[in-house]
């Protein structure tokens, strides 16, 4: 079972507690961006088997989104983030590689 | 290969069943093939043997990290119906649900394709248009189905309950030629006549790389080493995105944990299979008696097979209230498998940014019921470079907005 921690509220629950908003710090793209740019905001998705980076609300508690960094196999949380954050924080990022030496999201390691 | 008849059997059992021969080779990869298949699931065999039958290609190796059949092949609910929305699934759909009739005999291997018959519940008014949209669809497509009254509904599921307080059954979509067959023997029989056409079913052999040259694919790393090939065929499933990773490429999927639960067995009390969607259930009954129960999917990405603990209780809420009934039953086993969910809940039959790299993905909650026909199209695209069941699941149909939307037209994980 997945367990998260809003970053707003504090607040420590399972899953049934929150909604998956998908993969996080997309680009949005808008009217004269080329064909690869929409293909890639609108279709094109982060699916990896390992470190992942999501956004997520907390419907059933305090109502916002937030950020949070998870492994795909395990469902280990490293951490939650605000939603204000417009890519993963750096020290997250370290602490991640401790854990799983060798990571990388898309730019990101 | 010796074939299995009621001549085997009598032959057999008078020498103790001492000259069964094995199923399939167990070989040790060569260094080079013509066709490599990643993916030793049902749709990564019957690709290959397609290749065999149709086109006479059979150098052909198919690699699987696990055991076959060990992925969503050996884990699905067996559903197999052809009632989709759109002329290119109904297609697709249809000639793999016509395959199916004739597997058994085609490859000599009982698949226990069980054509019993398979009702959609229609629980809202939206659902009841929906259908009938879909009935009339199916009548141009040439694809039988009929969409029947709540009074018809009782008399097929007598165990249905068609005036629950929430959503009482207001009709339903009838395909009596959808069924159900034994998943593990579609990947068996599969894998036996594979072998016996010379191709290596090379099982514990993960590939870890994909080689390329000038933007042409020329061979795999593995974990049993390196192979050489002409072309490739990606059929993985929900390691799509990790597998097309090391081609290079991204697709337009993401996997999730599906899961599906069976009850312990009881005597025979439903023979037709029941999808009620807009509570999120489905039910069939195997062979041995057991309930075989879909449950959800999750709402995150994840690689688990094993899936959240809650949809257990909605997708057992969802069924009592349909067949009362089921609140009597223990359920003995649950599991899950990595579905691989595209944006439009159709298939991708295509051929890769990079040369000679062809993948079949995207089947998501619902492709056992297309083995054969996926495995029967994937040969000519390999083959041929394109095809005309495959023509419209190209990668390129996001970029153009050529989407097959079949998300709307079935809305519940089978
Ligand atoms: C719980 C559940 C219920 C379902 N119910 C239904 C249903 O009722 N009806 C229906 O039509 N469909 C259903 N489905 C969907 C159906 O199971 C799948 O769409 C279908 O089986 C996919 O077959 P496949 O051969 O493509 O994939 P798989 O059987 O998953 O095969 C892919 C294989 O690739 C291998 N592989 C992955 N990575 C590598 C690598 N790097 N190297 C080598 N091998 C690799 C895997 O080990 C796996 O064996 C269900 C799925 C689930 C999980
Ligand atoms: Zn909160």
């Amino acid at each position: 079972m997945l367990i998260l921690t809003c970053p707003v509220c504090s607040v420590t629950a399972e899953e049934t507690e929150f909604h998956g908003g998908g993969e996080a710090h997309l680009t949005r793209f808008g009217p004269g961006a080329s064909e690869e740019e929409f293909e890639n905001y609108l279709f094109m998705r982060e699916n990896p088997r390992g470190v992942h980076f999501e956004r997520w609300r907390h419907v059933y508690g305090c109502g916002k989104w937030f950020h949070a960094a998870r492994c795909t196999t395990t469902l280990e949380v490293f951490g939650t983030y605000p939603a204000q954050t417009l890519e993963p924080p750096k020290t997250l990022r370290a602490q991640i590689s401790k854990k799983r030496p060798g990571w990388f999201w898309r730019g990101f390691e | 290969m010796k074939r299995y008849s009621v001549f085997a059997v009598a032959r057999e059992a008078a020498r103790y069943h001492s000259g069964w021969e094995r199923a399939w080779r167990n070989p040790e990869p060569k260094a080079k093939y013509d066709v490599v298949i990643i993916g030793a699931g049902g749709h990564g065999l019957a690709t290959a043997y397609h290749l065999g039958k149709r086109f006479g290609v059979k150098r052909v190796a198919i690699v699987e990290k696990g055991w076959l059949g060990g992925g969503n092949t050996g884990r699905n609910t067996t559903i197999i119906r052809s009632n989709y929305l759109q002329d290119p699934s109904a297609a697709l759909y249809e000639k793999s649900r016509a395959l199916y009739e004739t597997m058994s005999q085609d490859l000599n291997y009982n698949v226990m394709f069980s054509p019993r018959g398979v009702i959609m519940l229609a629980q809202t008014h939206h659902e009841v248009r929906g259908y009938q949209r879909t009935a009339h669809a199916n009548a141009l497509q040439g694809v039988s189905t009929e969409f029947i009254t709540p009074t018809r509904v009782k008399e097929l599921v007598p165990i249905i309950n068609i005036k629950g307080p929430r959503y009482p059954v207001l009709g339903g979509l009838w395909q009596a030629r959808g069924g159900t067959a034994r998943h593990d023997a579609v990947a068996w029989g599969y894998a036996r006549a594979c072998s016996d056409m010379g191709m290596d079913v090379i099982q514990q052999c993960e590939v870890t790389a994909i080689r390329r040259k000038d933007g042409k694919v020329v061979g795999v790393d593995t974990t049993r080493g390196a192979i050489d090939c002409e072309k490739l065929g990606i059929v993985v499933a929900g390691n799509s995105g990790h597998v097309a990773g090391l081609a290079g490429f991204r697709l337009p999927i993401e996997s999730v944990a599906l899961q599906a639960l069976v009850s312990e067995p009881i005597k025979p009390c439903m023979d037709v299979v029941v999808m009620a969607n807009t509570v999120h259930g489905y039910m069939s009954q195997s062979d041995k008696g057991e309930m075989v129960i879909g449950g959800g999917t999750d709402g995150y990405n994840n690689y688990t097979q094993r899936g959240s603990f809650h949809h257990i209780e909605e997708t057992v809420r969802a069924l009592i209230e349909t067949f009362p009934m089921v609140s009597r039953l223990k359920m003995l086993r649950q599991w899950g498998g990595i579905v691989d969910v595209t944006g439009d809940r159709s298939p991708i039959l295509s051929k890769t940014p990079v040369e000679n790299v062809f993948i079949n993905c995207g089947w998501g909650t619902g492709g056992f019921k297309a083995t054969p026909g996926s495995g029967w199209a994937m040969a000519e695209l390999i083959h041929k470079g394109h095809g005309p069941l495959t023509d419209d699941f190209g990668l390129n149909r996001f970029r153009e907005g050529r989407f097959i939307d079949e998300s709307v037209a079935a809305g519940v994980a089978h």
